[in-house]
């Protein structure tokens, strides 16, 4: 019941607003085709203003991923992490999800796939990926399309909320689903 | 700190792969990110026209106007360097509400335009503003009311039951969203004490 009307709602969304704004639009006199294209052409700019921060950070966190050197530390920081409840098979993807959106649904996939989406794992892999966001992403794309160098304090914060999303993730689904 | 960890990424992943004896990886992944941000910056023009054309009929037909002036008290709250009336409210308000609705590639535009308002209100053009690093938390620590694509790869892998993480996902969003609000202010408090000095 709550699957269908979930899937159903996503699936209404998208279509509601794209009907929506013309027509409201239209009926405030507005030059709806006009300003669509008006706005679009600011979208087209802002897009490639953002390609070469983009470029930046992913040669970066390409070259960090296909090193290997992510997956030795994860091996020293394993044991720690076992001490404190997290599964082993979910740090990967703990440490992934603020890097890479693409490689942390991948990871969360494969973790499904292999122990079942119905399995802790699978629970606490779904709660980190469904709670918490690609915080370098986020700040490359959004701080690269004004031009903003200078982040101050924010990449902490966004981390901060990446670390208390994957900690609150494995205290919740344990406390959830015994 | 952005450059520092820039910095680490690259020096780290390069030195370790040449310890390793793996040195060969690096070009090829270098490479292929670079392409792949293009890649990526492509496939978002599409999304970022469609939905910039969009939200300019919104601001002109005033639904932007009309939504910031209902939710006015929470944003004023959030964002108290932002004055009232500015149209940084109206795009804030849509970057929240795209979010939480799970709008996936809506969220990027929505938020990038946000960000452009905000960046009219800041003295400093280099540095980000109070209301910036705000809207930065918050877009992290994604709040997501319906996580779609969460529940299409679980149904994807056969579960049983693909919905019965959106309880937990809520409740963690909601810990990680107060959190992130909280180190925000505190941060903020912090950094302008100093910056007085």
């Amino acid at each position: 019941m709550f699957t269908a009307l979930s899937e159903q709602l996503s699936m209404w969304a998208i279509p509601a607003i794209l009907l929506a704004i013309p027509v409201i639009g239209y009926f405030r006199r507005v030059n709806v085709y006009e300003a669509f294209v008006d706005g679009a052409t600011e979208g087209f700019y802002t897009a490639i203003r953002i390609m070469p921060f983009l470029v930046a950070m992913m040669v970066a966190i390409n070259i960090f991923r296909a090193s290997g050197a992510m997956d030795v530390g994860i091996e020293y920081a394993k044991p720690m992490l076992v001490f404190l409840g997290v599964p082993p098979d979910v740090v990967p993807l703990a440490m992934m999800r603020p890097l890479s959106g693409t490689g942390s649904l991948g990871m969360a996939t494969e973790l499904l796939n292999t122990h079942g989406p119905d399995s802790m794992v699978g629970r606490i892999a779904s709660t980190i990926l469904g709670s918490t966001d690609t915080t370098f992403y986020i700040l490359t794309v959004y701080f690269g399309a004004i031009g903003i160098s200078k982040p101050r304090y924010s990449v902490c914060v966004g981390l901060l909320g990446d670390m208390i999303g994957c900690i609150g993730s494995i205290y919740i689904c344990h406390q959830l689903f015994k | 700190m952005i450059n520092l960890i820039w910095l680490l990424l690259l020096v780290v992943g390069i030195v370790y792969a040449g310890v390793q004896g793996r040195i060969d990886v690096v070009t090829q992944s270098a490479i292929n990110g670079a392409e792949g941000a293009v890649a990526l910056s492509l496939k978002l023009i599409g999304v970022m026209c469609l939905w910039l054309g969009m939200m300019r009929i919104a601001e002109l037909a005033g639904v932007l106007r009309c939504f910031a002036r209902l939710l006015s008290p929470l944003i004023c709250f959030l964002f108290p360097s932002v004055p009232k009336n500015h149209p940084a409210m109206g795009a804030i308000i849509m970057t929240l509400s795209a979010n939480m609705l799970g709008m996936g590639n809506a969220v990027t535009p929505l938020g990038i335009k946000a960000m452009q308002a905000l960046q009219e209100l800041n003295p400093k053009k280099d540095t980000a503003s109070d209301g910036m690093c705000t809207l930065l938390a918050l877009c992290t620590a994604g709040f997501t009311l319906i996580p779609g694509t969460i529940i299409a790869i679980r149904s994807a892998a056969g579960s049983v039951n693909p919905t019965e993480i959106v309880g937990p996902t809520l409740m963690v969003s909601f810990m990680a969203t107060i959190t992130v609000i909280l180190a925000d202010r505190i941060c903020r408090i912090i950094y302008n004490v100093r910056m007085r000095r």
